[in-house]
């Protein structure tokens, strides 16, 4: 579904990728853990068309097309979701007229007809079950004023409503309370399907007890320096990145 | 001798020369004195009272100078190189064929989903009857007429209803306000007069674009709206189409007045053309706008969208004169591309217990400047007046630039002002997040921009509102990047 190959992206002068792969078949879970400042985001970013990076080498493939040629909508529409490390505020944007306006030029571009209001709404309480969210903050909006835990569970929720094939969670956890991660966690876990794959970007293992990835990767100093199945994590949490940076240098 | 009586002299000895082989020609030429406003007047068929108005102003607009202290630049107006009267224009002046007409405007035109037919009427291209106004315009009139309302144009008052229209023209705004202004009562060419008698809730909006005759009233176009105690009206000026005109330089007065109880809310959609990429053919709008809030909680509210014109210069204005009487203005600016505006309110409190509310959003993009200027005064007896003024700007790009000019004199200790003001910019961030989720830059920039105007969008009459917005999003698009 996704393979990034040789991947090297700068910020100005600064190179932050240097040059990271990662395959990922559909249906799968990657969970992606590593050091503060070790380009996770930015390889979110990079994956998502945000400006600012500079790709130097290497390619990503999704869905068999050349990802880093396609502007962000283009990715969004073929499928790619990130759930933001900070969402954004949108003043004076009411958070339903923005999601119905995304979703439809989703659906658009995939020339499927627009949902009327009625069905939209349909879908959209449906979709707030799952996240426990309080539909409140479908009038307000978007993100703006919104806590912490509030903006976080807003990305999953958006993306329960838009389906994408890939999705990116940089962080989703972070800022959430116990009961909130639950809830999260669930939601995600209720979205996992054979043809839906994730990358989860995580500090915490307690995340990874909730959702189960089928892989685990540590990404340091812009690269993958080692993969391995769940246990990798509970490894991690007992001994730290050092540990790591250590065996993974000999290894 | 002074500079006065020299110029008194020079008018009065052309006065002498006559100007009855004039009066033969459709057009008057190019220029402007005495015996042109004696001109206008006549062939208006005007009564002897208008006529001695109009002479009034002129005389006094000699002595006056353009002003100069809004912030905009354009090249001087050679007010003698403009004709003050010309008859209905002759199909072959104007444009043969849509191919003759911008292809930009065009463009425009498409989008806001016009038919062709409006399409060649907006564009100045002759046309025979094109909309079906006629037919609505009686049964409107019929509507209107059983309530007792008047609504037609200001010629047509002056002869039906001198009574009506002789005590409140130019009471609110007299012919020694401003240049512009005084310009207009001189040689104003046609407007709007609207009559709301006692009690009466005006059964419909109101609508220049549902008047007949109301095109072509020309760059010197006067309006003037009186509400009798307990009434009420809404007012609708404009359109969302960008209007092609002949005439650079509008230079408009709008009179409000609205007695004891009485409410007007006036609105307006401007779109005038811009003029082309560099700026050139594009409108320039001097506007004198004010309402009097004369009777005992009377109110007056001006919104207004603003995407047109090449230099806009405009001041709704509300003095609130009855006690417990209520000014609000809404206003959404957008300049893009090289316009300039220079635009703002002015609340005057003078009863007791008056309130105004100012909502400003100005848009910037591209290399648009513009300036808000309000001013509210609180005079010596506007005991607990009251004052909300909140000012955003929104800036698109980094070479466009937006002031604002608040100023405040309060002569009363008890009044109540609040003033906000932001500026944010339409960030890296917000553009990224909304096309993380499939929608294009433009829709993006189009949701952020009406999100941000929805205070003013809230206070239009429903199908403008939604005008209103295809309007902006229509004038902002490529404004990114
Ligand atoms: N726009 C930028 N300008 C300068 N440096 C940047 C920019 N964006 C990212 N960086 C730098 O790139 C490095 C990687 O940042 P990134 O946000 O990808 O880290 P991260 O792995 O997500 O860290 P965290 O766990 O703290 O979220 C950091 O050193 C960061 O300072
Ligand atoms: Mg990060």
């Amino acid at each position: 579904m996704l393979s990034v190959k040789g991947l090297k992206a700068n910020v100005g002068d600064k190179e932050i990728l240097k040059g990271l792969d990662l395959e990922i078949a559909p249906g799968e879970v990657h969970a992606i853990m590593g050091p503060n400042g070790a380009g996770k985001s930015t390889l979110s970013h990079v994956l998502s068309g945000r400006e600012g990076y500079e790709v130097t080498a290497g390619s990503a493939t999704f869905l068999g097309q050349d990802l880093l040629a396609l502007a962000p909508e283009e990715r969004a529409q073929i499928g790619l979701f990130l759930a933001f490390q900070y969402p954004v505020e949108l003043p004076g944007v009411n958070n339903t007229y923005f999601l119905k306006a995304a979703l439809n030029s989703l659906r658009k571009a995939r020339g499927e007809p627009e949902l009327d209001a009625v069905s939209f709404l349909r879908l959209i309480k449906e979709k707030l079950k799952i996240l426990d969210l309080d539909d409140a903050l479908l009038k307000r909006a978007v993100n703006a004023g919104f806590s912490g835990g509030e903006k976080k569970r807003n990305e999953i929720f958006q993306m329960a409503l838009l389906e994408p094939r890939l999705a990116i969670l940089d962080e989703t956890d972070s800022g959430l309370d116990i009961d909130a991660l639950r809830v999260v966690a669930d939601g995600v876990n209720a979205l996992r399907s054979p043809e839906r794959s994730m990358i989860v970007v995580t500090h915490y293992q307690r995340l990874l007890d909730y959702i189960q990835p089928d892989y685990v990767h540590v990404l340091a100093k812009g690269r993958i320096i080692r993969s391995g199945g769940k246990e990798l994590a509970l490894e991690l949490e007992e001994k730290g990145y050092g540990w790591i940076d250590s065996e993974g240098q000999a290894a | 001798m002074t500079s006065a009586r020299a110029v008194d002299d020079i008018v009065k000895s052309e006065y002498e020369h006559g100007f009855s082989t004039e009066i033969e020609s459709d057009t008057l030429p190019p220029g402007l004195n005495e015996d042109v406003v004696r001109a206008i007047s006549l062939r208006k068929g005007e009564p002897e009272f208008m006529t001695e108005w109009r002479l009034k102003a002129y005389r006094h607009w000699l002595t006056m100078r353009e002003p100069e202290w809004a912030m905009v630049n354009y090249p001087k107006i050679d007010f003698q190189s403009i004709s003050y009267f010309s008859a209905p224009k002759r199909p072959e002046d104007g444009p043969q064929s849509l191919d003759e007409v911008d292809p930009l405007l065009l463009e425009t035109y498409e989008k806001l989903g016009i038919p062709i037919e409006e399409q060649k009427a907006l564009a100045g291209i002759a046309v025979d009857a094109v909309f079906d106004s006629v037919s609505i315009a009686t049964t409107f009139r019929k509507t209107l007429s059983e309530a007792g309302v008047i609504f037609c144009s200001i010629s047509e008052a002056v002869h039906e209803y001198p009574d009506l229209v002789k005590p409140y023209l130019g009471s609110v705004v007299p012919h020694t306000d401003n240049y512009y202004a005084c310009l207009n009562a001189a040689v104003f060419s046609d407007g709007t007069f609207v009559y709301i008698p006692k009690g009466v809730r005006c059964p419909m909006e109101l609508s220049t674009y549902f008047r007949i005759n109301a095109r072509n009233t020309g760059q010197f176009e006067r309006t003037l709206i009186v509400a009798e105690a307990g009434s009420y009206v809404s007012y609708l000026e404009g359109c969302t189409a960008p209007q092609r005109d002949e005439n650079q330089l509008h230079a408009a007065v709008v009179e409000l007045i609205a007695m004891d109880d009485a409410e007007i809310k006036y609105s307006t959609v401007q779109n005038w053309y811009p003029g082309d990429a560099q700026g050139k053919g594009g409108i320039y709008n001097f506007v004198t706008k004010r309402g009097d809030c004369r009777g005992a909680r009377s109110k007056i509210s001006w919104t207004q969208v603003e995407t047109g014109s090449a230099i806009t210069w405009k001041y709704p204005s509300c003095l609130l004169r009855g006690d417990d009487s209520v000014g609000e203005f809404y206003s959404v600016a957008v300049t893009k591309g090289r316009q300039q505006a220079d635009t703002g309110t002015k609340m005057i409190h003078i009863g007791k217990n008056t309130s105004s509310t100012i909502v400003s959003k100005g848009i910037s993009a591209g290399e648009g400047q513009q300036t808000y200027r309000g001013l509210v005064r609180i005079s010596q007896r506007a005991e607990n007046a009251r004052n909300h003024t909140q000012c955003d700007s929104l800036l698109i790009g980094d070479r466009c630039s937006a002031n604002t000019v608040p100023y405040i004199e309060v002569k009363h200790p008890s009044a109540k002002m609040e003033h906000e003001a932001t500026t944010s910019k339409i960030s890296e961030d917000q553009l990224f997040y909304c096309r993380s989720r499939g929608l294009t830059e433009e829709d993006a920039v189009s949701m952020i921009v009406n999100g941000f105007c929805k205070e003013v969008f809230n206070e239009l009459p429903m199908e403008f509102a939604v005008e209103a917005q295809k309007l902006l999003s229509i004038s902002l698009e490529g404004a990114v990047g």
